[in-house]
């Protein structure tokens, strides 16, 4: 049984949550707004009791796998644990109750923290300065961009094409081409790294710079990362790596010293933050000393024992954020940092890069890899030999949910046909490992024995395959009360460009 | 199903028919076959110049998105605006009612780079994509 | 302390299984000069150690809690109800990821449609996405969406606008062959005069905010028609508490309707994460940036909910997305959703009632002291501009309300030089009468 929605539980009269009377003289509306800026109606929102929205979001939360109960071995993802603690910091009043405008001399706590987080992230990365402002990773690869087109710009060079594996995410062409760039698709070599001869062809005077990602999509290290560094650097374009991968790299490889040269982070992947159902995230952007001048002001100071922004410009990109970035997000990365320490830091990443290869040799029997040899944190397998059932990499993931675990990336990187990609994280246990390899294997087995029941899974949610051809063509993106219902239905569909 | 003879055919499977002083517009069957559902099209405006081989309109699938090129240069004369509210005509009748769109062609000469009927049947049995 | 439960001995085990004899083995890939050599980050702590050090900084801010405040200028400090958190705060709101899967995420996915809508009734619009980052970076995809809709270049955006806005807008327009340009104020709202004179026929759309920069409440109407008039759009940079009395984006025309709302539950957090609201004509959802959730069938004809639309972003378009976004800010578009449910129509009426009447007597009663006056005589909600004679030193005035322990009103000089003795004030539901008196009484020691 579904849950209705919270309009069809609304009852004229009832309310969630009551105001305290007005202590101030009352006044007439009329005296205080012209008529024509007042609102002739309320909002038509629903009218419910505070104990009918306990029950109603609490019922509604059930529906939903989450990291706290389920296995999420989502490829480049990285759904570790989210730790308790961090909410516990986050909304502590002396950082939850700050308003951004305050003085300085009044929040010199919660400076400290960032500039101490800046540094911490310049210790583990080997980027000289970062800023905090990016609100997601997609956000500071945009920053990133921006970066490299100032710096450019500088030189007085005219360059416009980014370099993009073909492995990549799809934010990296997605943030070039917003940023008003050219993407040339850089293909994968055999073993499904950048190939050396495939990057000098395309490595031309019109090159920007080269986004990748390390470990790639494919949990692979790009171990000649120096060397393809140092062809960019000859031409004068930039290196960016997408730091969405960096849960392989903690203690083990700096990115500054591969030469990277701009590095966004991904905080609600390997720094613990939740992920929310889809944010808040924060994509801090590290960089060589070079491009500091590029960063978004303002930036914490430190002067002595006093913590300050400075607002002052130089040759900024801008400004992204409309104030200093996700600053709740940022406290719980920071709390997570200080909690692990360097060994524990170092550690996640190295039990994260065992648990993996552990249930790669798991599935080794079953489910090929797509690449040979040990995997970083990650690793992505194929199911083609699946199609002769019928069977996809689609089926699979739903099957997994009957099973309850949320499916592994599918179809993604897009190089690998039918593929699984593949990351439990540090923070699965063996045993967890192993019951997720068995729901797998038994899944191929279903495969061959009873097709048809892997095709029609999910067999075990509150709901089943929806019909997303029915929500593509008639969009229906909002609740409209049945008597307006009608109305609505008769309006012609508009096409955009009716409009001008 | 056999590929209509009349018609003319581009390597990335769209059909043209030439029609008094227009040339008409659609997708193939081997295109529409591996779409899928088709769920949205956005169609060129009209009036439009176009090139030879020009990406000029885009058809959505639930899960992918696809560039439609111009077999010929001119300018978009009509649309089909039925495809607005059923998109699916390009997978019921690709070839008839699921028409995209018309251009008139300003190079008379240009038709010589399109396929016939049997290269482009061969053109697909060959594993084109 | 950290969270990987797997023993030494464990590990061990699972190396055997790998068929390797030790981690070195698994990582030889990684070139040995790129090793790192140790890690200059402190030892880490257990849990009372981390409270003990995170308690020390957070008790180096004097909180919202400790003071009095006046502050407004783009973020608003608001009252949380106590259910948003303790619904909010259950592991299947916080953990889940973003609702690809759409069988194991109804929760979620029922919720952003629920939010969806919620929005679009608040700003009677047609169509609501499920959240950008927050009010400043909605206002920037807002241009890129009316260039892209309109193939025009020209940005005309109010000098009115919020600074930190614009300067967003300007930083995503870099590079995009955009033409930013300001449309100026007269006495304290757009001159619609000489937007009438910059409207052309290379104008993709006219930004506005309501209430603006200063508080005061602009022609919205005006500005609209002025847009229209040449074939581009108008953009509305809205208040979401403010709608509970004021006219919505959608009744004055607004092509596109954004706003902040984090104030809808959401603590202000020194300014982050945000809550960017973003909504639009339903003759603009092809080009909505962002995810949205829509409302179908399964297989066995129950409702359900799912992501739709996608072929519009970047997982899937990936360079002729509508936006690169992927990451948004769904825990807060869920706690506003909890919130606007427990509000309702009347609650949100009420509280933007409240939040009218409030400001409208603290400035009263502020303007009775001799040496402050009204920047601009018009029309405003909760925020409104004061000036100081010039005989006063602003940073005086300011360091005498701290040390009494009130915020006072923020100081416009950096943000508008011209205007070196403005003060901007904010009065939300949260202050008291006693909080006013004692404002008042502090500034009459001034003198």
């Amino acid at each position: 049984m579904g849950e209705p929605l919270v309009f069809e539980r609304s009852v004229p009269g009832r309310r969630g949550f009551r105001l305290p009377p007005s202590d101030v003289p009352a006044r007439k509306l009329a005296d205080l707004l012209p008529p024509e800026q007042v609102r002739p109606a309320p909002p038509p929102l629903p009218e419910i009791a505070e104990f009918d929205a306990i029950r109603h979001y609490t019922r509604l939360s059930q529906l939903n796998f989450c990291v706290d109960t389920n296995c999420y071995p989502l490829g480049s993802c990285t759904m570790k644990y989210n730790p308790k603690l961090n909410e516990r910091v986050a909304a502590m009043p002396g950082f939850a109750f700050l308003h951004p405008l305050q003085p300085a001399s009044r929040v010199q706590g919660m400076l400290q923290l960032l500039y101490e987080l800046e540094q911490l992230l310049c210790a583990i990365t080997g980027m000289a300065a970062f800023t905090l402002q990016p609100a997601a990773g997609a956000q500071g690869e945009l920053t990133g961009l921006k970066i490299i087109a100032a710096y450019h710009r500088r030189k007085r060079h005219h360059r416009a094409t980014i370099l993009i594996p073909d492995s990549a995410h799809g934010t990296n062409p997605a943030s070039a081409a917003i940023s008003g760039f050219v993407v040339e698709k850089l293909r994968s070599g055999p073993d499904g790294l950048v190939d050396l001869k495939e990057l000098k062809r395309k490595l031309t005077d019109d090159v920007a710079a080269l986004m990748l990602t390390n470990p790639n999509t494919l949990g692979l290290f790009e171990r000649e990362i120096k060397t393809i560094a140092a062809l960019l650097h000859e031409q004068d374009a930039l290196v960016y790596m997408d730091g969405a991968n960096m849960n392989a790299l903690l203690g083990l490889a700096r990115p500054g010293e591969m030469g990277v040269d701009i590095l966004q982070l991904n905080l609600h992947k390997t720094f613990s933050t939740p992920h929310g159902g889809g944010g808040p995230g924060a994509g801090p952007v590290g960089v060589q000393q070079a491009l500091e001048e590029f960063l978004p002001v303002p930036r914490v100071r430190k002067r002595g024992h006093r913590f300050a922004w400075d607002e002052r410009a130089r040759a900024t990109v801008g400004r992204v954020h409309g104030f200093y970035g996700n600053v709740g997000v940022l406290v719980r990365a920071y709390t997570y940092i200080r909690t692990l320490g360097r060994e524990g830091l170092s550690r996640a990443s190295q039990v994260a890069i065992i648990n993996a290869n552990y249930l790669k040799a798991k599935l080794a029997q079953t489910y090929p890899t797509a690449f040979d040899g040990s995997c970083m944190h990650e690793f992505v397998v194929t199911l083609k030999a699946l199609k002769a059932q019928g069977i996809s990499a689609g089926d699979v993931a739903k099957r997994l949910l009957d099973y309850g675990f949320y499916a592994p990336t599918v179809y993604f990187p897009l190089i690998v046909d039918e593929a699984l990609m593949i990351e439990p994280t540090e923070t699965e246990s063996k045993e967890t490992l192993d019951e997720f390899a068995q729901a797998l294997i038994e899944i191929a087995r279903e495969a061959k024995a009873n097709a048809e029941m892997v095709r029609r899974a999910p067999h075990r949610m509150a709901v089943n395959r929806l019909d997303e051809v029915k929500a593509a063509r008639e969009p229906n993106l909002r609740w409209i009360a049945p008597e307006f219902a009608l109305q609505s239905a008769a309006m012609p569909q508009r096409r955009d460009d009716e409009r001008i | 199903m056999p590929v209509p003879v009349e018609l003319l055919y581009t390597k990335t499977h769209e059909w043209a028919r030439r029609e008094a002083n227009e040339v008409v517009v659609g997708i193939t069957s081997h295109a529409q076959e591996e779409l899928r559902d088709v769920v949205f099209v956005e169609l060129p405006k009209v009036g439009k110049t176009v090139k030879q081989g020009e990406a000029v309109a885009v058809i959505e699938s639930v899960k992918a998105a696809f560039d439609i090129y111009a077999p010929v240069s001119g300018a978009v004369a009509r649309v089909n605006d039925a495809l607005v509210k059923s998109p699916q005509l390009i997978n019921q009748d690709c070839y008839a009612t699921g028409w995209m769109f018309t251009i008139s062609p300003n190079d008379p000469g240009e038709v010589s780079n399109l396929m016939p009927s049997e290269e482009y049947t061969r053109h697909i049995e060959a594993g084109a994509h | 302390m950290d969270y990987a439960p797997n023993t030494d001995a464990q590990l061990q085990e699972m190396l055997r299984t790998i068929g390797v004899g030790s981690f070195e083995e698994l990582i030889s890939a990684v070139p040995a000069d790129l090793r790192a050599r140790g890690l200059a980050v402190p030892e880490g702590l257990t849990e009372p150690q981390v409270l003990e050090l995170a308690g020390a900084l957070a008790a180096k801010n004097r909180s919202l809690d400790e003071a009095v405040s006046f502050l407004g200028a783009g973020a608003y400090h608001h009252l949380i109800p106590t259910v948003v958190d303790a619904l909010a705060l259950r592991g299947e709101w916080l953990t889940p990821y973003t609702p690809y899967q759409a069988e194991a995420s109804q929760g979620t996915l029922q919720a952003i449609y629920e939010f969806q809508t919620m929005v679009c009734e608040l700003m009677q619009m047609d169509v609501a996405n499920a959240s950008l980052y927050d009010g400043a970076s909605s206002v920037a995809e807002a241009a890129l969406l009316a260039m892209r809709a309109t193939e025009r270049p020209r940005i005309l955006i109010s000098e009115a606008v919020h600074p930190h806005a614009r300067q967003t807008v300007s930083m995503y327009l870099s590079g995009a062959h955009a033409i930013l340009q300001e449309i100026p104020t007269v006495n304290g709202v757009t001159d619609c005069e000489a937007l009438g004179k910059a409207v052309r026929d290379d104008v993709a759309c006219v930004i506005m905010q309501q209430p603006n920069v200063f508080g005061c409440l602009e022609p919205m109407a005006q500005g609209s028609e002025l847009a229209h008039r040449f074939g581009g759009l108008f953009v509305a940079s809205v208040y979401p508490i403010s709608l509970g009395l004021l006219q919505p984006p959608g009744s004055y025309g607004a092509d596109i309707a954004v706003a902040e709302g984090r104030c809808l539950g959401s603590p202000v957090a020194y300014g982050g994460p945000g809550l960017g609201l973003f909504t639009t004509t339903s003759a603009l959802v092809r080009r909505i940036p962002g995810r949205l959730v829509g409302c179908t069938v399964d297989q066995s004809g129950r409702r359900g909910y799912t992501l739709t639309l996608q072929t519009r972003e970047q997982h899937i378009r990936r360079e002729k997305a509508t936006s690169n976004i992927c990451t948004n800010e769904g825990w807060l578009a869920l706690r506003a959703t909890i919130f606007l449910s427990l509000l309702g129509p009347h609650g949100m009426q009420e509280l933007a009632r409240l939040n009218l009447e409030k400001a409208h007597d603290a400035r009263e009663r502020l303007l009775e002291l001799p040496w402050i006056s009204a920047a601009f005589d018009q029309p405003f909600f909760n925020e409104f501009t004061l000036r100081y004679d010039d005989a006063m030193n602003l940073d005086t005035i300011h360091r005498t309300l701290d040390t009494a322990g009130i915020l006072g009103g923020f100081p416009l000089r950096d943000w508008y030089p011209a205007m070196p003795q403005a003060s901007l004030w904010c009065v939300t539901e949260v202050i008291r009468q006693d909080g006013i008196d004692r404002v008042i009484e502090t500034l009459k020691r001034i003198s």
